[in-house]
């Protein structure tokens, strides 16, 4: 009798039932509101990746074709390498000039940190092909930079500074430096300032300071911006594109290229497979050490 | 008053010009744009509105001009409330699909936007979505929805959960107490996703590049083939307002972002 008391008061049986069917609905709620969302992403993103990766395989039945020629072929190899190539200095560009430029505003008193920060977002939330032809305008035969450094006397004849190369790699870092320097910035103003000014009333230099308590504690910052730039780089289309002249030959351009040209749809996947793992593959060995959200946040 | 030693002079020295090589390719297209010459001179001879009037006057670039609106707008419209729903799901559920399903809506950042471009053209060519502009609008959602997640996301973790719990445990329904209670404090996060869509759409050229062609071609494919083909100073007058577009817009989010309760 008593325990039938205690029961109806306490019914810790049914209690469990009920949290446990009210915990079920509660995942089936959460799982619907978030059905929408991944929806477009598997019809628009996972079935086309798919299908690609099927594709990198096919030609009248199985074979690996397309991916000997990326392996024998010259201009598989040489794109590839041209891609890495840049992609590896722009970051290197990226960091030698992000960096102080997060320092810069993690020390600096708020108002002048904070238009700096300004300065850096402008240009990200500027259009790329805005930023390609302002590129464009300065660099050319008699572009502005051209035409000053004639103008002090520095050059006697215009450099090729677009269309090539050097134009790819100096569009790029413009292009991809504020991504450098946003996970940077987060990671700086996370350090406490307390460790730097004990370090100092330790003694230390503030070179010492810098080297052996700051820099290492912004370690995650710049392999997350290095990361982000440098996958970003691996990708890049359009600005190649545009002030590479097309000379400047991409991974992601051969894929265009194979498939608006020439309809090659094997190869177009074959190199989109490729590059696909090597972006993979940076994410996940870096998200080892660095949060996957820490690296995208700023993205 | 700091002590102004050599190495902090050139320190500054050197932040300051990679701030000129930051902004100075944003402020040499104003003046460019105001040319009243066809070369690309600078600084420009003599200034002119010539360029604007092309621009307002070519009913291609119009049309181009019309479509990005639409597109841009639609996407933010629809990328919104469904990126709402996926970042209030994350914040609240612990089930272990929720650590894949997360990472499935990230992926539209981390895979290569060529081969994002590939997969929708493929996937449109099946379905007969290719060349229109409902093809055009669905492929900058998915593009545009880890920005709006992020943002919300980011938002709902600087909320008190117990609040909305107040609002059910008096009896108003979940959806009612989300819109009453949770919705309103979390705005400006919302208000920067749906922002953030919005400029994304306006500014994808790379996926627009391959699913989109005649009247359905959005601002930026025009201005890609304008840029590739023959340079004029009308590409300049847009760049322009472009770049107005954009600043007035970070402009809007500063001040969503200021609303926000510290």
């Amino acid at each position: 009798m008593k325990a039938t008391v205690v029961h109806d008061h306490f019914p810790p049986a049914s209690n469990r039932d009920a949290s446990l069917g009210y915990r079920r609905r509660e995942h089936a709620l959460m799982l619907l509101l978030m059905s929408p969302a991944v929806l477009v992403v598997f019809v628009l993103l996972l079935i086309p990746l798919g299908w690609l990766i099927g594709q990198s395989f096919y030609a009248d039945g199985f074979t690996l074709e397309h991916y000997q020629r990326i392996l024998t072929e010259r201009i598989y190899w040489n794109t590839f390498w041209v891609t890495f190539r840049i992609s590896f200095i722009v970051t290197l560009l990226a960091l030698l000039m992000g960096y102080p430029i997060a320092y810069a505003t993690s020390i600096l008193p708020r108002r002048w940190s904070m238009l700096v920060l300004a300065l850096v977002i402008l240009p990200f939330w500027t259009s790329v092909l805005v930023r390609a032809y302002a590129w464009l305008i300065l660099l050319q035969r008699s572009g502005v930079v051209n035409e000053s450094l004639m103008g002090i006397g520095l050059i006697d004849a215009p450099l090729a500074l677009v269309h090539n190369e050097l134009g790819t790699i100096i569009a790029t870092v413009h292009i991809l430096l504020p991504f450098m320097v946003l996970p940077l910035y987060a990671t700086m103003q996370k350090i406490p300032k307390d460790l730097i000014q004990a370090g100092a009333s330790l003694g230390g230099s503030p070179l010492h300071v810098f080297t052996r308590v700051f820099f290492p504690l912004s370690l995650s910052g710049v392999l997350a911006g290095m990361t982000l730039v440098f996958v970003l780089c691996l990708g890049f289309y359009i600005t190649p594109e545009l002030v590479g002249g097309g000379r400047t030959v991409m991974a992601s351009m051969l894929v265009s290229r194979n498939i608006q040209l020439y309809s090659d749809w094997g190869a177009a996947s074959a190199v989109s497979v490729v590059l696909l793992i090597c972006v993979l593959i940076i994410f996940y060995v870096v998200s080892r050490l660095v949060p996957l959200e820490k690296i995208l946040g700023a993205k | 008053m700091i002590k102004l030693s050599l190495s902090r002079i050139s320190f500054i020295g050197y932040v300051v010009v990679v701030l000129i090589f930051l902004i100075l390719p944003l402020l040499i297209v104003v003046p460019m744009s105001f040319s009243d010459s066809r070369f690309l001179s600078f600084p420009p001879s003599s200034y002119s509105f010539r360029w604007y009037e092309t621009f307002f006057n070519n009913p291609g670039w119009m049309s181009a001009a019309k479509t990005s609106l639409i597109v841009a707008f639609s996407t933010a419209l629809i990328a919104t409330p469904i990126g709402v729903a996926a970042a209030y799901a994350i914040n609240n559920s612990t089930h272990r699909l929720m650590r894949y399903l997360k990472i499935v809506l990230l992926l539209p950042l981390i895979v290569p936007i060529i081969i994002v471009a590939t997969g929708v053209f493929f996937i449109y060519a099946l379905s007969g979505m290719l060349y229109t502009i409902p093809g055009l609008i669905m492929a900058d959602v998915m593009l545009a929805l880890p920005y709006v997640i992020t943002a919300v996301t980011a938002g709902l973790h600087g909320f008190d959960q117990t609040q909305e719990m107040v609002a059910r445990s008096l009896g108003m329904n979940r959806f009612r107490s989300f819109m009453s209670v949770t919705l309103p404090q979390i705005m400006p996060s919302v208000l920067t996703g749906a922002i953030f869509a919005f400029i994304q759409a306006l500014d994808e050229t790379m996926v627009a590049l391959f699913i989109s062609r005649g009247q359905n071609q959005p601002l930026t494919v025009r201005m890609f083939t304008a840029l590739r083909d023959e340079i004029d100073p009308t590409i300049a007058a847009i760049s322009t307002l472009l770049t107005a577009a954009s600043f007035a817009l970070v402009l809007l989010l500063v001040l969503a972002r200021k609303q926000a309760p510290a």
